[in-house]
């Protein structure tokens, strides 16, 4: 069978596929997001809490992706078969991208404008919300950026802990041992992938101030 | 109310035996026991060398930074007293380069200080083009411009604008033209001499250069190395026969040794 036909044939299976990829995909960034976004915010003023956030952030960083599916199962609430585990595991992995971005972004505001803001009477918080987000803005979508693109990656082996998506397709071929079946799984990822990081780029130059 | 308290009110700005260091290493203090007095209305200029200190001398005003030893006075009261936050809307602050925010438009680096006071839109409107024109920038063309589409002697006057909107009696000024290009700076520094004539500020204005403190300053107080080591009205100023002040002095035969 060639990867075309069996793209004909199984279409729609694709299709539902890739919407379940997708949605495991936007609900795992959502959730990292509004843990990494705010965290980031709060370590800019905290050095003590920076080291130790950062820190834990690399090491989820370094667990290979399918142990940490593993880990994760036995794990109560969290753990167990299937998409919730799948998302725990997922939100963990973007963490570093988001969280060293956000941080990157919000303290590499030019120390002129934040002398400036701070001799004006601006309040921490105020300079946080009024200077450093604005200006760091485009470095903290440049994280979500690349963690989206690891996110739509990892989300596929996230199917070897019953999560589905497009894994289901690449580990199926596998155990199969035909091209074909894995193209079908592989090919709409790598097109996800991409297409998010096309969408995300043009936004991060948008909202770039020069 | 005693006698020394009732003296301290005449002036706007007051330093009293002062000394700052940094992490607590008294051995190495950036400033060191100045006291000096700043009158109301008065334009005074601290010279000095880079790292002399002038520039920390003008943070511990606005309390930026906070003495280690002595007590800053402004408006006869210890800074150490004062919100932060309340002494620093009330005192204008310009540096070089101006420190505008790129990513508001002249309009509203100008309202920067009247908006976080909650002045109603109307009254920041009206305040924001009368000090474009004070600055002689249109407010037609310039309101909703971004600061990197200005020049840096414009960018500079914005500056100058953005401090002095919310009417403080105090300004500070870290050497405000100092990365202008020598016609433009010498055509701010006329201007702004004019502008302070008229406006009656309280001015504290750093600079490493001599002709500027000379052209500006109603009083020149020199640091070297954290130390006040003389104070004094222009003419007499060139008259003092410190090696320091003679050091500055000489800059003004040569012609290359001020435009750096």
């Amino acid at each position: 069978m060639t990867p075309w036909n069996f793209f004909q044939s199984h279409r729609s299976e694709i299709f539902y596929a890739t919407l379940d990829h997708l949605t495991l995909v936007v609900i795992a960034m959502a959730l990292a997001i509004a843990i990494a976004v705010p965290l980031g915010m709060l370590i800019v003023q905290h050095r003590r809490l920076r080291t130790i956030a950062l820190g834990i952030a690399s090491v989820f960083q370094t667990i290979p992706s399918l142990a940490l599916f593993g880990f994760l199962i036995p794990i109560p609430f969290i753990g167990g078969i299937g998409r919730r585990t799948a998302i725990v595991a997922l939100v963990l992995y973007a963490q570093l991208p988001i969280l060293r971005n956000t941080y990157v972004g919000l303290s590499g505001v030019d120390p002129a404008i934040l002398e400036a803001a701070e001799a004006m009477g601006m309040t921490t918080t105020q300079i946080l919300l009024r200077v450093r987000l604005p200006l760091g803005l485009s470095v903290i979508l440049a994280g979500i950026r690349t963690a989206t693109v690891i996110t739509i990656g990892v989300a596929t082996i996230a199917a070897a802990i019953g999560a589905g998506g497009l894994g289901t397709f690449i580990f199926r071929g596998v155990a199969m041992v035909s091209d074909a079946v894995i193209l079908a799984g592989a090919v709409p990822a790598a097109l996800l992938a991409i297409f998010a990081d096309v969408l995300l780029g043009q936004l991060e130059r948008a909202l770039k101030v020069v | 109310m005693n006698a020394k308290t009732a003296a301290r009110l005449d002036f706007a700005i007051e330093f009293r035996g002062v000394t700052y260091y940094i992490n607590d290493i008294p051995a190495r203090p950036i400033v060191s026991g100045v006291s000096l007095t700043i009158s109301r209305g008065e334009t005074l200029v601290l010279l000095g060398r880079s790292g002399s200190g002038k520039t920390t001398l003008l943070k511990l005003i606005n309390r930026m930074l906070v003495p280690s030893e002595g007590q800053v006075f402004v408006e006869g009261r210890p800074t150490t007293e004062c919100n932060p936050i309340r002494l620093r809307r009330g005192i204008g602050y310009v540096i070089q380069e101006a420190g505008l925010f790129p990513h508001f438009t002249i309009a509203e680096n100008i309202a920067l200080v009247p908006t976080l006071e909650k002045w109603d839109s109307v009254r920041i409107a009206a305040r924001v083009d009368e000090l474009l024109r004070l600055v002689s920038l249109d407010p037609a063309e310039f309101s909703t411009r971004y600061p990197r589409e200005l020049s840096g002697g414009q960018r500079q006057r914005v500056g100058v604008a953005r401090a002095l909107a919310a009417d403080p009696p105090i300004l500070l000024m870290d050497e405000p033209f100092g990365a202008l290009d020598p016609v433009t700076r010498a055509e701010l520094q006329r201007e702004f001499s004019a502008l302070t004539r008229r406006l009656g500020r309280t001015i504290v204005f750093v600079t490493h250069d001599i002709r500027e403190a000379l052209l500006l300053g109603q009083r020149i107080a020199l640091l070297q190395a954290g130390h006040l080591v003389a104070l004094a009205a222009p003419d007499d100023f060139l008259h003092l026969d410190q090696r320091e002040v003679q050091a500055f002095t000489a800059c003004l035969d040569s012609s290359d040794g001020v435009a750096s």
